[in-house]
């Protein structure tokens, strides 16, 4: 059996019939092309595969692209604003809040979704708000000021 | 991991759900999937069809009905954290929900699909059952409601029927009671090693005439208590040992002491253990968060 | 640019690839054609494989090819050891690609499916029958040297036998006679004794393992993209294993996500990966899930270790002596018999004077996932039982732990310290690094606050560790010595173009480290271009050097100075065809900052960008000269380099629960000349974090049956931001003598430090409550369980 959604993905949208086991993550990486959304596990615990539906973070492992039908997906590649970073991208990049790099994607999101929240978050509401993303490379520590960082500059920009 | 291969059907309404339901013996129902997803993945289920009711929009939404909350079936955890609705009348439900998994789950994961799941170590069951909630489910035969502590049956399971849904679920109101969920958190999984829920009032004793041709002064006590135990047993637990020490005690360190400590007797002997926390040491520090989570209703109360 | 470059924490280069996720990691490489492999493993962990029924999984939707143990025989040739201890008695027992007759661990390959589809795959997988005769397991390596133990292995490589599952006994010994030491120390001082458990850890990089094989038929050329820390031993190897000619092979590891050593071993499933490309004609992949990542990915440490320490009653130490058992799981790894040996026995001294000592090291096969190198290998394994045997020696004395190390430290040196496992460290400088730690932690003032004592329930510990390290691998003819079937140099290739820009091209192998970056600073430094004109080239074996690895903190260290030297070379080059073009003598040339000069004459200068120009050009050479500027360097280290350091942990443990939090950790670390500080500090952080999970957290378990219970991210915690205080890092800089740039190493000194300072900072919040040992993780249960004991004794 095969269904078909439609997606928007970073602005595009792709329409596929696909099975309806398909996780959304997969329908990322397979159908729209674009390898940043990562999977790092099989149990919705590292958040690797974190992106956007309809603004609001979610781990695209545990969602089946079916469920996503219909939705506004945002992953890594649609943060930016063409050649302008997005100010966690500019953040992490400034305050070393990554090593390896493969959990970034979804730590960004993450990240994201905890800014939308959150406008100014202490470090300790920093630290609650990436519990669902596990990086082995940093320590937490650059990605926590990247964080800070990037919320003073959204907060700057706001002004 | 990848699942095994299934029917998918959606349903636009409860009652195209519950047509589904009779059509497709076996198969299983999807909201926000953060229960389901992972099983299938794991292939510890591999059902022959999936009934995805996450777009039935008489299942979403929380509201204030009478004296009470009804929060639809399909609010996810993060609406339930943040809403002032739950935050009103039933805090502990709030801070509860704001204590699943994390953030992105939160906002997938639904209170129908986490109750439905009745997975021990999930928060809300516990925190339901402190505040007296009830379950309400459509099925082949209509609507009825079924109170929390009739509905969780085990590890796992529920009285929910083959073709009933969870529509929503009705909280009584603890307005003017404080309540308070306090949890020990597996560090790997986030589920509750121990999750406790309490609801508290904070009233007076005494003071009428009687009393006073007694010369009895107006006494500050606990009233109403409500207090229910999970993640160490196969179903949350009133503890009414504990709930008895409080009603018409003064709210002291040694009244929430003592209550605290009768928690052991209430949670019983089937225990829930693993790896990294045994049953028995679940048993022992229980009482430890009973009392905390006393302490922060108590702190609320009045 | 000038040479301020060299200490500037510039922002990495690598980064902008990596936050928008355009950077390709293994799993995101599609070729055309390609099909996908799932490796059917084992559910037993020792059993007999009486029957193997696969054809419901051939015929399945999608179903290219299922290929069984019997199916590769001749095609793919048991998995080498690379590591062969001498004087150890080694027992290298087979290691075939797919088991046959016998699985060994949850997670022995014993089909692999090709599909269409990785779904395909999966769906194939559970359509294949496997019929098991179960046989007796043991998990425990120091029962699985036991008498009445389970036999893993008939026969070893060679027709031997493997009596107690021993693939070696290493001994290392010396100094004065370490059997007296104690006779003396239990007449006249003191003796501590302690078993130690360093638990099976999972490394958990968060890019799970994987390999995509493109074998062409025409030429018999085969590519083999896989996630590696060391792509030209994965070369070399593979081309033992598949039999495709070295020549015929090139091994690319794209973007990596993280290692800490689970990615230096080769593995069955590449090789069984590059087999199918090349039987069916093509592309396939195969990427491991996580749970198979638990599975059959190498964990690290997993050993019992019975340790004691002799010292004089005023804390002065004289002898150490100890038992390892070192689980090796089901097969020797790639590396594994010298990680608890070699990478940990010679480095038992530590920072200390230890006047004799002696160790026996027995490796042992067990029926768990094969033990191999993780963040520190060995390191952490010496660092944790010296530091604990110190803090516990000062808790006997009622010392401060800081005073003792202060009575045992190897004073400051600054050009070679021979010390008894006949290392010689290059520089060091333990006490100064300890009081500098101290002083900036306030350590007396937190004491102070520590005897104020406890307050709802919760008790204050410090803990302290200090560490000296083993990096930079390593001297080649050492290598030789130690049976390290390889060499440990690292090559570099500079090649300048006409416009002054400059490619690199490095054999060893970052990922994730930074180099990039690191290595453009160390050119920009030697020679005056701007670091954003250089491009590092690194990870394909088809057009880098040799080399051989990034692991064991080497790759700045030991690759740097290759690059180094190499632009040294050209800088030499350079100023010859200066001079002659500034119609000067050589000996009359001076260089600053990029440009060449005639001594007193700073207008007569050309630049670096001149010299590329010209001697690309070649239109003005001297006589003799060739043409282009290009040099190789293939750098030898002629010693290890040994950074140091000393680390602080605070906690608070609640005695109510049993529950312990990290409130605070200060890192003083000296890995010599930082050449970019913030790379520098995010790797110290990582490593901290890494030890401080092994303290609180991590720890694979097995069941009696030796299936692993922690098979998840579910079960097997790892640490996470919200379970974490802000870490405070300080260094200080202490050159090492022999190095080109004077540099050490950075990558594993958090993790070496790191458990020990927590284990210590735990033991002392619950000492006065009478605890003496808690075995790692410090879960709530365990620490619990020890304070009601301690109460009912």
């Amino acid at each position: 059996m095969k269904v078909p959604v439609r997606i928007t993905v970073n602005g595009r949208l792709i329409e596929r019939e696909v099975e309806p086991r398909l996780l959304l993550v997969h329908f990322l990486r397979v159908f729209a092309e674009l390898t940043g959304t990562k999977v790092g596990c099989d149990t919705s615990q590292c958040g690797s595969c974190t992106v956007l539906i309809d603004g609001v973070s979610a781990k695209s492992c545990t969602t089946l692209a079916v469920q996503a039908d219909g939705a506004d997906v945002t992953t890594i590649e649609g943060l930016a604003d063409g050649e302008k970073l997005h100010a966690l991208q500019e953040s992490f990049w400034n305050k070393h809040g990554l090593q390896c790099g493969f959990c970034t994607p979804g730590m960004i999101l993450a990240s994201h979704e905890l800014l939308r929240t959150n406008a100014s978050p202490s470090d300790d509401e920093i630290r609650h708000g990436l519990e669902g993303n596990i990086c082995r490379c940093t320590g937490y520590q650059n990605i926590v000021r990247a964080v800070r960082d990037a919320a003073g500059t959204v907060a700057a920009a706001d002004k | 991991m990848f699942a095994a291969d299934f029917e998918y059907y959606r349903a636009g309404s409860v009652a195209e759900a519950g047509q589904l339901l009779a059509a497709h013996p076996g198969a299983k129902l999807l909201a926000g999937g953060h229960s389901l997803i992972p099983l299938l993945k794991l292939r510890l289920a591999a059902p022959a069809a999936v009934i995805d009711i996450g777009r039935i929009a008489e299942l979403r939404g929380i509201s204030t009905d009478g004296d009470g909350l009804r929060i639809g079936a399909l609010a996810t955890h993060a609406e339930i954290a943040a809403s002032d609705a739950v935050r009103e009348h039933a805090a502990a439900l709030a801070e509860a929900a704001g204590q699943i998994g994390d953030p992105a789950v939160r906002n997938r994961g639904t209170i129908g699909g986490n109750v439905a799941h009745a997975d021990p170590a999930s928060d809300l069951p516990t925190v339901l059952a402190a505040l007296g909630a009830t379950v309400t489910v459509a099925g082949s035969g209509g609507e009825r409601s079924i109170a929390v502590g009739d509905f969780f049956t085990g590890v796992m399971t529920t009285s929910l029927g083959e073709n009933d849904l969870l529509t929503s679920i009705r909280v009584p109101s603890a307005a003017g009671r404080g309540t308070a969920y306090v949890k020990f958190s597996h560090p790997a999984s986030r589920y509750a090693v121990i999750g406790v829920a309490v609801s508290l009032g904070i009233g007076t004793k005494g003071g009428g005439w009687i009393s006073k041709i007694k010369g009895e002064q107006k006494e500050t006590v606990c009233t109403e208590a409500a207090v229910a135990v999970g993640g160490l047993v196969p179903t949350p637990v009133r503890c009414g040992a504990v709930e008895a020490a409080l009603n018409d005690q003064p709210p002291t360190a040694e009244t929430f002491a003592a209550a605290a400590a009768a928690a052991s007797g209430d949670i019983g002997d089937d225990l829930l253990g693993d790896v990294f926390a045994s049953g028995e040491y679940r048993k022992a520090v229980a009482p430890v968060y009973v009392r905390r989570a006393i302490e922060a209703a108590a702190g609320r109360a009045g | 640019m000038s040479s301020r470059i060299f200490g500037s924490g510039i922002r990495r280069r690598e980064d902008p690839r990596l936050i928008t996720g355009s950077a390709t990691y293994t799993h995101d490489i599609v070729l055309p054609g390609m099909a996908h492999a799932a490796m059917l493993r084992s559910s037993h962990a020792h059993a007999r494989i009486t029957r193997i029924d696969t054809e419901k999984a051939r015929v399945a939707p999608g179903v290219v090819a299922v290929y069984t143990g019997a199916d590769i025989e001749g095609g793919l040739q048991p998995m080498p050891c690379a590591w062969l201890l001498p004087d150890s008695e080694l027992k290298v027992a087979p290691y075939p690609c797919i088991a046959r007759d016998v699985v060994r661990y949850t997670g022995d390959i014993v089909a692999v499916v090709v599909a269409e589809t990785p779904y395909q795959a999966q769906d194939a997988l559970d359509l294949i029958e496997v019929h098991y005769d179960p046989l007796p397991t043991v998990i425990d390596p120091e029962q699985a040297a036991g008498a009445d133990a389970p036999k893993l292995h008939a026969k070893d490589i060679n027709g031997e036998d493997i009596p107690g599952n021993q693939a070696f006994h290493w001994v290392v010994a010396g100094g004065g006679d370490v059997d007296a030491a104690f006779s003396e120390a239990a007449a006249n001082g003191v003796v501590i004794k302690e078993r130690i458990l360093q638990q099976r850890l999972i490394p958990n990089a968060m890019e799970p393992r994987g390999a995509v094989a493109q074998y062409n038929r025409a030429t018999g050329e085969l590519t083999l993209w896989n996630t590696t820390q060391n792509p030209h031993i994965v070369r070399f190897l593979c081309s033992v294993v598949t039999g495709v000619p070295e020549d015929k092979l090139r091994v690319i590891a794209p973007e990596v996500g993280g290692g800490f050593g689970s990615k230096i071993a080769a593995y069955p499933a590449d090789f069984i990966t590059v087999f199918c490309s090349k039987t069916l004609g093509r592309p396939v992949k195969w990427i491991e899930t996580r749970s198979e990542n638990y599975q059959a990915t190498t964990h690290g440490r997993d050993h019992v270790q019975d340790v004691e320490l002799a010292a004089t009653k005023d804390g002065k130490i004289t002898g150490l002596r100890c038992t390892v058992h070192a689980g090796m799981g089901a097969y020797l790894s790639t590396a594994a018999p010298g990680i608890p040996t070699i990478l940990h026995g010679l480095m038992l001294s530590g920072c200390y004077t230890i006047p004799a000592l002696k160790e026996d090291v027995y490796g042992v096969y067990t029926n768990g996932v094969p033990v191999e190198a993780y963040r520190g290998a060995g390191r952490p394994e010496a660092t944790f039982m010296l530091e604990r045997l110190i803090d516990m020696l000062a808790g006997e004395l009622d010392m401060d732990p800081a005073d003792v190390r202060r009575k045992n430290f190897i004073p400051k040196f600054d050009d070679g310290h021979e010390v008894v496992t006949t290392l010689n460290y290059d520089s060091g400088d333990y006490p100064g690094a300890l009081e500098k730690l101290l002083e900036h932690t306030g350590y007396q003032a937190l004491r102070e606050k520590q005897k104020a004592g406890p307050s709802n329930g919760r008790r204050l510990g410090l803990g302290l560790s200090s560490y000296v390290e083993i990096c930079g691998l390593g001297p080649s003819q050492v290598a030789g010595a130690i049976g390290f079937q390889g060499g440990l140099w690292e090559s570099a290739i500079v090649r300048f173009h006409p416009t002054g820009k400059v490619h690199v091209f490095i054999g060893a192998s970052p990922h994730g480290q930074g180099e990039e970056t690191t290595f453009a600073q160390i050119v920009a430094a030697e020679i005056g271009v701007d670091a954003g004109d250089v491009k590092i080239f690194h990870g394909d074996t088809d057009s880098t050097p040799m080399g051989w690895g990034t692991y064991g903190s080497r790759t700045t260290a030991v690759g740097g100075a290759a690059l180094a030297l190499a632009v040294r070379k050209i800088r030499d080059k350079a100023k010859v065809l200066a001079a002659h073009l500034l119609e000067a003598s050589v000996e009359d040339m001076d260089y600053e900052d990029g440009k060449f000069f005639v001594k007193g004459s700073p207008d007569k200068a050309k630049t670096i960008q001149d010299i590329a120009l010209m001697a690309n050009v070649a239109w003005n050479m001297p006589e003799g000269m060739e043409a282009g500027l290009e040099a190789t360097t293939f750098y030898d280290p002629p010693n290890f380099v040994f950074p140091y350091g000393a680390h602080l942990a605070v906690v608070e443990v609640d005695t109510n629960t049993g529950h312990v939090e990290l409130t605070g950790y200060t890192a003083l670390d000296d890995c010599g000349p930082q050449i970019n500080p913030t790379i520098v500090e995010g790797q110290v952080h990582g490593g901290i974090v890494q030890g401080v999970g092994q303290a609180l957290w991590e720890g694979a378990a097995y069941d009696e049956s030796g299936q692993l219970v922690t098979g998840s991210m579910l079960d097997y915690a790892l640490p996470r931001a919200d379970g974490l205080p802000n870490l405070d890092v300080i260094s200080t800089v202490t050159r090492s003598p022999h190095h080109p740039l004077g540099v050490k190493g950075i990558g594993e000194a958090g993790t070496i430090a790191s458990t020990a300072a927590v284990y210590n900072a735990v033991m002392d919040a619950l000492r006065p409550l009478g605890v003496k040992r808690v075995d790692m993780p410090f879960t709530p249960e365990r620490v619990w369980r020890a304070i009601q004991e301690a109460k009912g004794s």
